[in-house]
């Protein structure tokens, strides 16, 4: 019973940096450990590949060149709006089983916790990113320009990752329950799939071109390939949306994180 | 840096009013309660008393009033109070894909050990808790009762001074209650406060030194269990008759007696009713009984039950007169 005497009160609160790294060790603990998130997004993510190359994919016209050359670099864009489900809910769950009370209730800094998460998530989709490009590549991508292109639309997508984790930590923020995030994250597929990602935007009927022209999707799978072909449009529109929509999720996430 | 002192007050409550939209969940509370104590905070269902344990946590801010927790304002300085406390909630808020293990030293840390003192926090928790078994397995694979216990620890590697226990034993089986209440009276009698909430009379009995009664949002009665129990309107008159029949009579003549409505229980052919008058009320109710023929299995003068003092505070049961509690102003039927 006296063993309880030898816990020492902490002198201080830990700093900023140390709780956001301990935070985010958790999350990549549960990610490592939890099959069903790090393989199976990488499974998902195959499946699809394998849909629209080998299954939908010859009956799409894009343009000149190949469909495989067409998709892939969308295909790497987007992935995060399809494994993103899985942050929200995983904000969502720890809200629910008061896994977010115990971290506020601690001395950490409140914004590390939006923080440690951010930086777990982001090595997540990073990730998924860096697996899916590689699965494009066996599916018969092939860059049509130099490997620094191929690079710096690579580094777009990562940053895409970052950009796309925090907008679902605030969707998990937001849901009521765990299985309303899930369904709200479901939000995501209408931008990726009425975007220029999948299909060229000119094919749609014309009540829907406006919503598949200006929303943030198409500039940002647009950029991905311009880059890879070593052009720079759609760039500043692409890097524009980034901010845009990093500038309200991240505020908005280390407010309602108080909340939660 | 903390502003506790030794003097201070664990709790210090005044006007404390929190809001939820239009939901008044706490209505102008007021309250103080002393350190070195097991603090149970009792009341229905809605009541407020996990809206007040999360003030206390500094989850919630409150609308109005203010709120000291060990002399620290949880408005104004949330961190001091965050250093102080150790919260367990109602669910078990443990990562169920880390071990026990891993789940101690990582909350050790966020409440900001150093690596060594986080494992050497750890050990001591598995030891205290009697965790040790299990320390080294995923939480996912624990019982109930395991990752309570766990949870209860992980709100102790920080070496809290109070305590918080959200409904602590809610949905364990009996083995898993004594557990924790064994783990709640191992760390009060190593000094660490304790706040807890509960909905179990029983639970306040056994671990409760001071006992605060809240309903719709304000603090109706508080005291240690000896003074709620007496504050219900003293000792209790029983009487149980022979014949089921006649208990409707006795009860009238109990209420002649006390001028209090008596509480009927038809199955155990129980009438009670609380005596002011103590043993001189029982001389009547005997006599009246006699008076009317009345044959009487059992008849004596006891002190109130926790629940019979609860239920009279917060006036949920109309079978049981409302008690005149020196502390009670809220509304009765």
């Amino acid at each position: 019973m006296t063993m309880m005497t030898t816990i020492t009160r902490p002198v201080s609160p830990p700093g900023a940096a140390r709780a956001s790294l301990e935070v985010a060790r958790r999350v990549l603990r549960k990610y490592m450990r939890t099959p069903g998130l790090s393989v199976m997004g990488v499974v998902q993510s195959a499946l699809f590949l394998f849909c629209f190359r080998y299954v939908f994919g010859g009956a799409i016209h894009a343009g000149t060149g190949s469909y495989v050359d067409y998709l892939v670099p969308s295909y790497v864009a987007t992935i995060v709006l399809f494994t993103g489900g899985g942050i929200a809910v995983a904000v969502a769950e720890d809200r629910a089983m008061g896994f977010t009370d115990r971290l506020l209730s601690l001395p950490l800094p409140r914004s590390s916790i939006v923080l440690g998460r951010t930086l777990a998530d982001s090595a997540t989709n990073a990730w998924s990113i860096l697996a899916t490009a590689a699965l494009g590549f066996l599916f018969g991508f092939r860059l049509s320009g130099s490997v620094l292109d191929g690079l710096a639309a690579l580094g777009l997508c990562l940053l895409y990752g970052v950009v796309f984790t925090l907008v679902f930590i605030v969707m998990g923020l937001f849901a009521a329950s765990v299985q309303a995030a899930q369904g709200l994250s479901l939000i995501a597929f209408v931008f990726a799939f009425i975007s220029s990602a999948y299909v060229p935007a000119g094919s749609r009927p014309g009540w829907l071109q406006p919503f598949a022209k200006y929303q943030p999707i198409t500039p940002m799978v647009n950029a991905v390939r311009a880059l890879i072909a070593g052009s720079g449009s759609d760039l500043t529109v692409a890097l524009a949306w980034s901010a845009a929509l990093l500038a309200v999720a991240a505020p908005v996430a280390v407010i309602r994180y108080r909340r939660a | 840096m903390s502003a506790a002192s030794g003097g201070a007050p664990l709790l210090e409550a005044r006007g404390l009013t929190v809001r939820f939209g239009k939901v008044t969940a706490l209505d102008g509370l007021d309250l103080v309660a002393p350190s070195g104590q097991v603090l149970a905070i009792l009341g229905p269902n809605g009541a407020g008393k996990t809206t007040f344990v999360r003030t206390v946590a500094t989850l919630l801010r409150p609308a109005s009033g203010e709120l000291r927790v060990r002399g620290s304002d949880v408005a104004r300085d949330p961190v001091s109070v965050r250093r102080d406390i150790g919260l367990a909630g109602q669910s078990a808020a443990v990562e169920p894909a880390m071990t026990g293990r891993e789940n101690l030293e990582m909350t050790a840390r966020l409440f900001g050990q150093p690596p060594r003192a986080a494992r050497r926090a750890a050990a001591a928790v598995i030891e205290q808790l009697d965790l040790g078994e299990v320390a080294d397995r995923r939480c996912g694979t624990y019982s109930g009762g395991q990752r309570r216990r766990l949870d209860l620890g992980a709100s102790l590697v920080g070496a809290p001074r109070l305590l918080l226990l959200d409904e602590p034993t809610t949905g364990l089986d009996p083995a898993g209650r004594r557990e924790v209440w064994e783990a709640v009276r191992g760390l009060r009698a190593l000094g660490t406060d304790v706040l807890l909430t509960t909905h179990y009379l029983d639970e306040a009995d056994e671990l409760a030194d001071h006992v605060v009664v809240i309903d719709h949002g304000r603090c109706i009665a508080a005291g240690t269990l000896g003074q709620l129990k007496a504050s219900v309107g003293h000792d209790v008159i029983e009487v149980t008759v022979s014949d089921p029949a006649r208990l409707e009579q006795a009860g009238q003549i109990l209420r002649s007696v006390t001028c209090r409505p008596a509480g009927l229980d038809p199955g155990g052919r129980r009438a009670s009713v609380p005596a002011a008058g103590g043993a001189g009320q029982l001389a009547a109710v005997i006599r009246g009984l006699d008076e009317s023929a009345i044959g009487v299995d059992e008849i004596g003068l006891r002190r109130p039950t926790l629940d019979e003092a609860f239920l009279a505070l917060t006036g949920d049961h109309s079978d049981i007169p409302a008690g005149a509690g020196p502390s009670y102003s809220g509304s009765s039927r």
